[in-house]
């Protein structure tokens, strides 16, 4: 019971820790799409440097380099401001690539309509393109929410309280550390199946939305 | 800047051996994990029962767990079940556990893109089933599969790094270590992070290369 009672003190932690790494890796990926579609060399190649250093180094050495090493004056970030900091920017460069191929996979004559219609830029995107890339990029966004699902336990490197912070203290103070730790693994699975399940849903939905 | 310098050269030796050992953990890990992993990619389909359910559990448990859950399991768990193993062991372990379940589904994947024909025509040619999967289908689907699990190869490299949390001395146990007798963090956790990136980055590159490569005459 001890054992339940500690993985869900954790569970709302590891929501939450997800949940807002997702938002900020959704808002901040947005610029840098925009970076790496641009035309301008020293643009492009800032956002590509920029995306490719975020995705080489892993989100371990980001949340110490935030948690430990970043001080304004005395103030210090907290451990989950780190964590939910540090898993999304990491999580800003993943969704930024999968934005951009979702983008380039929308066929050209879609552009080439547009314009030959003449469609100002900003209905383009909010009606003809934007849609479409929505649709694309569903299941990878979802494949890549279950993953950061899964890299929120590094936020317990830290000190976030969350489920694996939670269980590996019950298992030093128990001694109970095989059951615990199942227990554990089998939450992750089962807060995943939700999102798959609402993956396959809004992909059937979008999939009849547009006719093809 | 200067700090950052000063920090490169003084404990650089340090934060390389810890490279080397994280890179030796990969290497381990890619290479027990692998050869499970195309066992599974067929256990998952198989007609026997206990083999499908053993391989069902083993990949969805090592895909659906975060990667620090088993190797906390390895280590704090297993000693409750009286096995001992020390923290470069237990982490091998865990991660071959990551390594065969997520490559069980990349190499699966890559063997049911092999096109029905090849099956077909080795049965026309009067091979025998395992011949078929030796010859014509095992190797076209590790080709196909080959640039996803190069690009897993690197996740799991940066996955090392969860290895200092059960004591294994690699690259991020050593940074930490350094970082918390000199007070030096900053500096030291960037140095650690770039001897990363500058693994992960051309591994990364070097997997793109691989599918522009291979994917030339699909």
């Amino acid at each position: 019971m001890e054992m339940i009672r500690a993985i869900a003190i954790g569970l709302p932690l590891t929501v939450l820790v997800t949940v807002l790494a997702l938002l900020i890796g959704t808002v901040v990926a947005l610029p840098i799409v925009a970076g790496l579609r641009s035309r301008n060399r020293l643009v492009w190649l800032m956002s590509r440097g920029l995306v490719d250093l975020l995705r080489g180094v892993p989100p371990v050495v980001w949340l110490f380099i935030l948690y430990y090493g970043v001080s304004v004056g005395a103030i210090r970030l907290t451990a989950l401001q780190a964590g939910v900091l540090g898993l999304g920017v990491v999580a800003a460069a993943y969704l930024a690539e999968i934005f951009r191929g979702a983008i380039s996979s929308i066929p050209k004559g879609q552009w080439e309509a547009s314009s030959a219609l003449g469609f100002h830029r900003a209905t383009v995107w909010s009606l003809i393109i934007g849609p479409q890339t929505a649709r694309a990029v569903v299941p990878a966004y979802t494949t890549f929410a279950i993953g950061l699902l899964k890299d929120s336990s590094i936020a317990s490197s830290i000190g976030v309280a969350e489920i694996v912070f939670m269980s590996s203290q019950y298992a030093r103070q128990s001694g109970e550390g095989i059951m615990v730790f199942f227990v554990a693994a089998g939450v992750y699975i089962l807060l995943s199946v939700p999102l798959g399940l609402l993956s396959r849903h809004l992909d059937i939905k979008m999939r009849k939305a547009v006719a093809r | 800047m200067n700090n950052l310098v000063d920090v490169a050269i003084q404990y650089g030796p340090t934060l390389f051996d810890g490279l080397k050992v994280s890179l030796t953990l990969t290497l381990l890990s890619l290479a027990f994990g692998l050869p499970l992993g195309l066992v599974f990619s067929f256990g998952v389909t198989a007609r026997n029962k206990t083999f499908r359910y053993l391989s069902v559990f083993f990949v969805e448990v090592g895909r659906g767990a975060p990667a620090l859950v088993l190797l906390q399991l390895m280590y704090y768990g297993l000693p409750n079940a009286e096995i001992t193993l020390s923290s470069m062991a237990s982490a091998c372990l865990a991660l071959t556990w990551t390594t065969a379940a997520y490559s069980a589904e990349l190499i699966r994947g890559g063997i049911q893109s092999v096109p029905p024909g090849e099956v077909e025509g080795s049965h026309a040619l009067g091979m025998s089933y395992r011949d078929c999967l030796r010859f014509v289908v095992i190797p076209q689907g590790l080709r196909i599969a080959l640039p996803s699990l190069m690009g897993f190869a690197v996740l799991l490299f940066q996955a090392t790094s969860l290895a200092y949390s059960v004591a294994v001395p690699e690259l991020m146990s050593q940074a930490y270590s350094i970082g918390s007798s000199t007070f030096q963090y900053l500096p030291v956790f960037i140095v650690a992070g770039l001897l990363y990136a500058a693994i992960s980055i051309p591994a990364t590159w070097l997997s793109v290369f691989a599918e522009r490569m291979l994917s030339r005459h699909l």
